[in-house]
């Protein structure tokens, strides 16, 4: 048992026994060696369910949006550094009470997906070590970020024209099958009634044809315009392989260049796209 | 009508379709000065009256390219003329974010136009239908997106 397991198992059952929380949220060992599921951990003596490890890919604060997580008065969270990033943006728009969640933070030297390779968010972090907890366990880890590795696929896209971009489009949206494992896994998809679901008017077709698709992917990407903390979790879920995080990716690089703001940083920051300044760009207007 | 290759061929009497979002306080007024004052424009553009460029959605440009708009523009107050104070404002930084989305998908950004037009100026109005027109003129139909659902 890794130090960091043993660290969050302690807490969580202190928290739980001395009622600071209802719940605690974190990850367990899945079926698989190489796979751990999330778990909703009620009871103090069931704190040993809870792991740690480089497989704790997923960002857990997707469950915060679901009933049984909501429903709770307090809830405690195993987070990594990105996770929180996620918790930063619900506490922004208020959805979530920031005196309701208490934060576990744990310091994180990176995880691994599915195919046992690093993500890009891996070798682009800036918070190996959280900076926004109530709790940190693990040993504190300096970041080295690689923060152009966010960028790098982005640009090799924006050098395409206008023509082969449309292309490449084409035939990634083609692929897509509308589970919406993007949307259901995405921490920052908050809706409780998506405007996918809505079909009166029908906005966005629903069938897995090219142009619904083209839709529901450009407006799944907008509305997470200046939100997207880049958890990665849409494309690790999509069962179609669509290089989700690229329009992701690219809406930060706008949003950044546009705006001068990152996401997941400052809680009491407001989001991009619900302020403005008198001098923004005016260029492209008539 | 189709061709030799078997696609579609444009109508010969083809007219751009354009489809405009303009804001109730200036730019739908502008319109209606233009109107008032008997300024000739093109009869290509269909205006759907928006309370405030805050109220466009990317979703209305989407519809519209689906039931095959060749343009859009979306048009409203001045900055700092805004009726609600701060709608003008806000829809810019949409504005921004969607257009460059757009971008980065291959949609070209001459089949999207925005601008401001004042409650006074009919004449720009008239300007800003009749240069759209003639870009999209210029360019043909918009394929592209409408037909994304026939071509495989």
């Amino acid at each position: 048992m890794s130090d960091r397991t043993a660290g969050i198992r302690a807490i969580a059952g202190k928290w739980l026994q001395d009622g600071t929380v209802e719940a605690v949220l974190g990850w367990e060992q899945g079926t698989y060696r190489d796979k751990t599921a999330p778990v909703l951990v009620r009871k103090a003596e069931e704190v040993d369910r809870l792991v740690f490890n480089e497989r704790c890919t997923n960002n857990l604060m997707t469950y915060l949006k679901r009933d049984p997580v909501r429903s709770l008065n307090t809830v405690g969270i195993v987070a990594k550094g990105c996770d929180i990033k996620a918790l930063i943006g619900l506490i922004q728009e208020s959805q979530v009470p920031r005196e309701k969640v208490k934060i576990l933070a744990v310091t994180c030297p990176g995880v691994r997906n599915a195919d046992g390779k690093r993500p890009v968010k891996c070798a682009a972090c800036d918070v190996n070590t959280p900076v926004f907890y109530d709790e940190i366990v693990g040993e504190k880890i300096a970041s080295n970020p690689d923060r152009a590795a966010r960028f790098r696929d982005v640009e090799a896209l924006e050098a395409m024209t206008p023509e082969e971009r449309h292309r490449f489009w084409r035939e990634q949206f083609d692929k897509c099958i509308r589970c919406y494992a993007c949307r259901q896994a995405c921490p920052l998809c908050i809706c409780s009634r998506c405007i996918a679901e809505k079909n009166q008017p029908q906005w966005i077709e629903t069938s897995a044809h090219p142009r619904g698709n083209f839709a529901w992917n450009l407006i799944r990407a907008y509305h997470l315009a200046g939100r997207c903390i880049e958890c990665e979790a849409c494309e690790t879920a999509c069962p179609a392989d669509i290089p989700l995080m690229l329009l992701n990716r690219y809406m930060a690089k706008v949003v950044e260049q546009s705006f001068g703001y990152e996401a997941g940083k400052d809680p009491q920051t407001q989001p991009p796209l619900r302020t403005f300044k008198l001098d923004d760009d005016n260029s492209f207007i008539l | 009508m189709t061709t030799e290759a078997g696609g579609l061929e444009a109508p010969a009497a083809w007219e751009p379709k354009i489809v405009a979002f303009i804001c109730n306080w200036c730019t739908y007024t502008g319109a209606d000065l233009a109107g008032t004052s008997r300024m000739k424009y093109p009869p290509n553009v269909r205006v759907i009256k928006i309370p405030c460029t805050g109220r466009f959605d990317p979703l209305f440009m989407l519809k519209a390219f689906e039931r095959g708009a060749d343009g859009v523009l979306v048009s409203g107050c001045h900055p700092g003329d805004c009726h609600y104070t701060a709608g003008n404002y806000n829809a810019r930084r949409k504005f921004t974010v969607w257009r460059k989305l757009l971008d980065f998908a291959g949609i070209d950004l001459d089949r999207v136009w925005f601008s401001w037009i004042s409650a006074a100026e009919g004449g720009k109005w008239v300007e800003t239908v009749r240069n759209f027109t003639e870009t999209i003129r210029a360019k043909g139909p918009f394929r592209e997106y409408g037909e994304m659902i026939d071509v495989r």
